[in-house]
């Protein structure tokens, strides 16, 4: 048991270290309370919705989301908009179809089936259009960077003024949590900015909140289900460890040695 | 096998065990005599072959949604964690299941290294595992590459380009490899064949190895060898079934929080970049479980011997019973030994940890120092020890040190107690 604890002390230091070095390197992120975050984590449905929001008029027009269709908004466990709120938010986009009986592409109002359209036609569109830098796809981009939801959240009200000495070219802008602190990206959110219809007043930090919400979502659509399962999973181990246990001792009594 | 004379009872039975004798496989398994002092680092065995099976359902099922091509690996690796029905929960349990198989793999190397298991007669076993634990290596990085993030792309790039540096062929070689002049569609394709072929080969290989090990019998906590069936010995059923089942719930709690709970954050970040041969991640990074070997890749400033350096460091393993000169098994009769044994484990683990950070200045001296020693302590201080080390004295039987009769007696049960919590 003593070996097991100086292995286990090692092994806790080794992953420690690694996990300190991977966040040592940039400045610190600022802090929110994440209501998913947690073993009994959940989304904030309304913060969702507001994120959708947030993501559909300031976000959507440059960075895409193609692993989302517009039917995971309804499902259990997301933003949970009905059915019908759904369908009218799909339909309010014009996706690209076909070839019909003639072979013709022709254009009709999304369904709940079809993914989010994308902002551009290609990679080297989005390139063209966005000064040689292209807008990450947003659908698990809380997963690809090593901050995770703290770095999107304070990348979104990390815009200052270059400090002296430093330059930026045109189109560059000045992110203090940025990697390199150089940004293709100008500050998007400004306070009422959007105007949320359920009366939350529309600050960055409010918007920055409920945004980077929406894309801890659609990174992870089934995370609550995860949790709750997670609980039940280990509860159920744990239980059955116990009982094992008590029959290993059982057995073991058996004979003279210990286990 | 050949000790047991089993007859089945019933008529059907006799009649089928005479043709193939499974029914005798059956009670060789159950009866099989285990030393009653094993403590719970022997229970990792039984642990591995659980992670090898999860690997393979999880990975079956995967395999039914995954495409393997460059242009729509990545997506349907998104389509499994979204649309298939708990995909999620499957490819985290894979996922996850690779680091939690590493991790039950490296304590069962070290309590061999600790106990001295691969000492005669258990070569055999040893040096199969040696081979498995290869295999798995290989398994683990081809399976990283096949989500076809940047990483995944990356890392095959760096791991590939290792065989260049083989003199004359390397650059053929690499271009074999990868079916093309980059890593591209046809290393991808070939990359989930041979990932899919491999766990095959390792139940194969494991088969052997518990085959192996049934001949000798377990090594032990003292290290001595007993008489089978004796005193010493319980029969593996129900007392080590019950033990290892009851270590394997354990594990399978650590496991699951994992999977739940934090299931990326034994990942890269940059593996959810879907992969882009024009941009270079800032940090190529293997996945923790090789960042020590990686390590001593980097340490060595020529390329070529870097890589005989790192394959080094894993084959010497297979020539460890031999460079071993030591005739008592268990470091807990060798005071010095243990001593630095210690002192390696803590090598090795400096070495994950300088791995996982850029090969310069103060990390790269780290490495450096940290990678000569490793080879120092198999070949000086293992061979040397055998011959200088004053060891303790080793009691005749398991059962002795609690019967009584050796002088060291109160030493060795305090000794024996704690091994046995």
């Amino acid at each position: 048991m003593k070996n097991f604890f100086r292995i286990s002390f090692l092994i806790a230091l080794f992953f420690g270290f690694q996990f300190n070095s991977n966040a040592a390197e940039k400045a610190e992120y600022l802090k929110t309370d994440w209501s998913f975050k947690g073993p009994f984590g959940k989304f904030d449905r309304a913060a969702l919705q507001r994120g959708y929001q947030v993501y559909q008029e300031v976000c959507s027009s440059c960075h895409s989301m193609k692993y989302l269709s517009y039917r995971n908004l309804v499902e259990e466990g997301g933003p949970e908009f009905s059915v019908e709120q759904a369908k009218a938010i799909a339909a309010s986009f014009e996706v690209k179809d076909g070839p019909n009986a003639d072979g013709e592409m022709f254009m009709r109002p999304g369904r709940l089936s079809d993914k989010f359209v994308m902002p551009y036609e290609n990679e080297k569109a989005a390139q063209a259009a966005n000064g040689g830098a292209y807008p990450p796809d947003m659908t698990v981009l809380v997963k690809a960077r090593g901050g995770g939801v703290d770095y999107i959240y304070s990348l979104l009200q990390g815009y200052e003024d270059p400090p002296a000495g430093v330059t930026l070219d045109d189109g560059v802008y000045y992110n203090k949590y940025m990697y390199g602190n150089k940004i293709k990206m100008s500050n998007q959110l400004s306070d009422g900015l959007v105007e949320y219809s359920d009366g939350t007043n529309a600050s960055v930090e409010q918007m920055a909140k409920d945004v980077t919400t929406f894309l801890m979502w659609t990174a992870e659509p089934h995370l609550e289900t995860r949790h709750k399962m997670g609980f039940k999973a280990i509860v159920y181990l744990i239980i059955l460890t116990v009982l094992v246990y008590f029959s290993m001792k059982r057995i073991w009594s058996r004979i003279e040695t210990k286990v | 096998m050949s000790e047991h004379e089993y007859t089945p009872k019933s008529k059907v039975g006799k009649w089928f065990n005479d043709r193939l004798p499974l029914l005798t496989l059956a009670n060789h398994l159950t009866d099989y005599p285990t030393p009653k002092n094993l403590n719970y680092w022997w229970t990792f065995g039984g642990i591995l072959t659980f992670c090898l099976i999860t690997q393979i359902v999880t990975g079956l099922v995967l395999a039914m949604h995954y495409i393997a091509h460059a242009d729509m690996a990545f997506q349907s690796v998104e389509h499994i964690m979204r649309d298939v029905n708990y995909g999620w929960l499957i490819r985290y349990i894979h996922a996850n299941g690779a680091s939690m198989f590493f991790l039950a793999v490296y304590i069962h190397i070290f309590r061999s290294l600790f106990y001295g298991s691969y000492k005669s007669p258990r070569e055999v076993i040893w040096i199969i595992g040696i081979i498995i634990y290869l295999l798995m290596m290989a398994a683990a990085f081809l399976g990283y590459v096949l989500p076809w993030g940047q990483m995944s792309f990356w890392g095959a790039t760096v791991i590939t380009n290792l065989f260049s540096a083989i003199p004359l062929v390397g650059e053929g070689i690499v271009t074999w490899l990868w079916g093309g002049y980059s890593v591209d569609n046809p290393t991808l394709t070939r990359f989930f064949t041979l990932h899919y072929l491999i766990p095959f080969l390792i139940l194969g290989l494991v088969v052997l190895h518990i085959w192996a090990l049934h001949v000798p019998g377990n090594n032990n906590p003292i290290g001595i060898d007993i008489k089978k069936p004796s005193k010493d010995t319980v029969p593996f059923h129900p007392y080590i079934v019950i033990k290892d089942g009851f270590a394997l719930l354990m594990f399978m709690i650590v496991f699951a929080f994992f999977v739940f709970y934090t299931p990326n954050i034994l990942g890269h970040a940059d593996n959810y970049i879907e992969a882009n041969p024009l941009v270079t991640p800032a940090h190529i990074v293997p996945e923790w479980y090789l960042l020590p070997f990686y390590a001593i890749l980097r340490s060595v400033p020529d390329k070529l011997l870097g890589v005989i350096a790192m394959l080094s460091a894993i084959l010497i393993l297979a020539a460890l019973p031999w460079l071993d000169t030591s005739k008592i098994r268990s470091a807990v009769f060798r005071p010095l030994y243990k001593q630095f044994y210690w002192i390696l484990v803590a090598d090795v683990l400096i070495l994950g940890y300088v791995g996982a950070m850029p090969a310069e200045g103060l990390y790269l001296l780290i490495a450096r120092i940290a990678t000569a020693y490793y080879f120092l302590h198999f070949l000086v201080v293992l061979p040397v020890l055998g011959f200088k080390e004053r060891t303790t004295p080793v009691p005749l039987s398991i059962t002795e040190p609690i019967l009584g009769g050796s002088p060291n007696l109160a030493a060795l049960k305090k000794k024996d107690s704690f091994k046995n919590q």
